[in-house]
């Protein structure tokens, strides 16, 4: 045990250090964050040795002396340009606070509201933190979080709302000389019947050690519907661990399609409850990984009520000594009969050296049910390869052809054609870059 | 000079001999049909001149237009007018038909130091021949072969073809699974594409397609081997006599 009060001591010693800094903060947010504290501290940094980080060993966090990233915001308007696109709403979180002066609200309708996450809870402590108070949570990094919360951004959709076009929500780290972490926190509340679509990108100084310990949650009310698209591109030498939990209304619609492209090491929980009866939700993602990065989707989809469906699809494509993981829990409860669940998880694997651990996980106890799961591991189909080389399409275009038609199946879910565009322009970017040193090394460009 | 020489070609797959010394001389502006019963070694012939990486070249030379076709990758071959109708084209979900072939002419038209097409001109001249093909416009927009029935796969191998205008194209049982129909059209097209500098090798096991597609040359191929050769009447016989004959005439040669 003493290695793992040792390990996460620079942690204490910040959350010391934050709590006295904000004693002058409500009563009920210091309580939220004593909880979360003593959660994290009972919890301790999660080992290989929990069957949930079995094949992600986040040594390296541990290991790294994290501060509370400071305020300054030099280099952020240029990070915020690199992944914006245009949007009814830009809402810019710099260092883990709101930063109005580079969000950009003015398209958005009376009938939502977008805040700092610390001026809504200024404004109404008690409503606020009630709706942060999620009971949980074995997940130590989410407890972390609640233990510095501060800031992150709260939006609110009124009943019938029709949000057109996307909010993009944009979360930077700068650069700064000792390795920082961020702990931005995002509520998001859909009122009855109301549509909204976002985007979260994240984003940071190219070469620097930061972690972004994120927590983002959705609720969305009854016939609610919500699409959200994660936009990962944080520095290759920056550690990211995000945390999605959603809350769905009875015939509410949640659509999450999340790209992870950056970051050394990436874990991301996507924790759904389906909460009234015809709801549904789609859980699409796209993991790139090169070098030694490693990337660990862990969703967890649970089925509580009858008429429910789900569609989970996830795509990977690994090179190098990249690793990725990908569990997929789905819970299917006594009385969620009807329920009709898909899960895929398909990975393509471009060196010897790559590697992925998939892990489907149905735990089923109503009996009139539809589930199906199919994990697919693989290289690239060499019968496709021939027949597009026969046409006369050389190695790496026929490749890059093949690449583009595995993830554009869940790149096409993004409705908004500007982010889509982006999204798709960034991966391919990123995929070029790894792959042109592969082929100038077996000389084939 | 011969576009398409082979010389005592022999070939393994998955570590089986399967072509035990082919000798086959194609000029331009010919048909050659090449038949055989199953297993002779047809598809091996026409996947070894295509450049499947799955067929290994253990003797014998194969020129083409002057050139040693043995040195070259499947796309390079390609690139330089060599074409392969495939016996079972593969489908491939999310590359649009379309953009593949443009793809694949524009890298043609690119190593010919031509101007590449851009998508307004290429629509325009595959709508051309997609028309004459009986190919439905939709098909062109939908992923290559997914979910296309038998024979629309073989007619979108024959429009292929009909786009990327091959030197030599090597049709690989594209008879099959046709209905009489289906291989009326795909006859027009390879018979609309018969010209003085193209030659065409055509795989088949049966007479029929040779109906309408008609030969100059008919090799008879048994065991890896090519035990007769000659004019049309050949295909004729062998509809009326079977394959059966071949064993004994294949034990002697």
């Amino acid at each position: 045990m003493a290695t793992v009060a040792e390990r996460h001591e620079t942690l204490r010693a910040e959350q010391e250090r934050f709590a006295r800094a904000g004693s002058a903060a409500p009563a009920a947010l210091r309580a939220l964050r004593a909880a979360g504290a003593a959660r994290f501290d009972a919890l301790g940094l999660p080992t290989t040795r929990l069957e949930d980080w079995r094949f992600t060993n986040i040594a390296p966090i541990a290991a790294t002396g994290f501060r509370l990233a400071g305020e300054d915001a030099a280099g952020a308007p240029a990070l915020v340009d690199a992944v914006g696109v245009e949007a009814a709403a830009r809402v810019v979180v710099v260092n883990g606070r709101f930063a109005p002066a580079l969000s950009t609200l003015g398209g958005l309708a009376p009938h939502v509201r977008v805040q700092g996450l610390a001026a809504a809870l200024a404004a109404d402590p008690a409503a606020v933190t009630a709706r942060l108070d999620i009971p949980d949570t074995d997940h130590a990094f989410i407890a972390l979080n609640t233990s510095f919360l501060e800031d992150g951004l709260h939006i609110e959709v009124a009943p019938e709302a029709v949000v057109e076009g996307f909010v993009h929500l944009i979360y930077v780290t700068t650069a700064s000389d000792a390795p920082v972490m961020t702990h931005p926190r995002t509520l998001i509340v859909a009122g009855a019947r109301s549509r909204l679509r976002l985007a979260q990108s994240f984003v940071g100084a190219g070469g620097a050690v930061y972690l972004t310990n994120t927590v983002t949650d959705v609720m969305l009310g009854d016939g609610a519907f919500v699409d959200i698209v994660t936009d990962q591109r944080e520095a290759a030498t920056a550690f990211h661990v995000a945390a999605l939990r959603v809350d769905c209304g009875a015939a509410s619609e949640f659509h999450s399609r999340a790209f992870t492209l950056g970051g050394r090491i990436v874990r991301n929980d996507l924790l759904a409850r389906l909460g009234g009866e015809g709801a549904h939700v789609t859980l699409d993602g796209v993991y790139l990984g090169d070098d030694h990065q490693l990337i660990d989707n862990h969703t967890s989809i649970d089925h509580a009520m009858p008429h429910c469906t789900s569609h989970e699809l996830y795509k990977g494509i690994l090179d190098d000594h990249a690793r990725a993981v990908f569990n997929g829990r789905i819970v299917v409860r006594l009385d969620a009969q009807k329920t009709d669940a898909k899960q895929t998880n398909r990975a393509l694997l471009l060196a010897d050296t790559a590697q992925i651990n998939s892990n489907p996980q149905l735990e089923i106890f109503a009996d009139d049910v539809k589930c199906t799961h199919g994990a697919a591991v693989g290289q690239l189909d060499d019968e496709a390869m021939f027949y597009l080389q026969a046409r006369g399409l050389p190695y790496v275009e026929a490749r890059d052809m093949l690449l583009h038609a595995f993830a554009g199946e869940v790149l096409q879910g993004i409705a908004h054609a500007p982010l889509r565009a982006a999204v798709e322009a960034a991966l391919f970017e990123r995929l070029e870059r790894d792959l042109a040193r592969h082929d100038a090394v077996e000389g084939r460009r | 000079m011969a576009l398409l020489e082979v010389k005592n070609l022999t070939v393994r797959a998955e570590d089986k001999e399967i072509l035990r010394g082919i000798n086959l001389t194609v000029n331009a502006g010919e048909v050659h049909a090449i038949m055989g019963p199953n297993g002779s070694g047809k598809s091996t012939l026409a996947r070894a001149l295509a450049g499947h990486p799955g067929y290994e070249v253990t003797g014998g030379e194969v020129t083409y237009q002057g050139e040693d076709l043995l040195e070259l990758a499947a796309d390079a071959r390609a690139r330089k007018g060599l074409f392969m109708a495939f016996q079972y084209p593969v489908e491939i979900p999310g590359v649009n038909n379309a953009y593949f072939l443009k793809a694949a002419l524009n890298a043609k038209r690119k190593e010919a130091g031509l101007e590449e097409y851009d998508a307004m001109d290429f629509m325009t001249l595959v709508k051309e021949k997609a028309r004459l093909l009986q190919i439905d416009e939709t098909m062109l927009q939908r992923s290559v072969n997914e979910g296309f029935s038998g024979g629309e796969k073989k007619r979108n191998e024959i429009f292929h073809m009909a786009v990327l205008e091959p030197v030599l194209a090597v049709l690989d049982e594209t008879d099959s699974g046709l209905d009489i129909d289906a291989l009326k059209v795909v006859a027009e097209g390879v018979n609309a594409l018969r010209g003085p500098d193209r030659a065409f090798v055509v795989v088949t096991h049966y007479q029929r397609l040779l109906d309408y597609i008609v030969p100059d040359v008919v090799h008879v191929l048994s065991e890896g081997r090519i035990v007769r050769s000659g004019g049309r009447e050949l295909a004729l016989e062998l509809e009326a006599k079977g394959y059966g004959w071949l064993e004994t005439a294949g034990a002697g040669a």
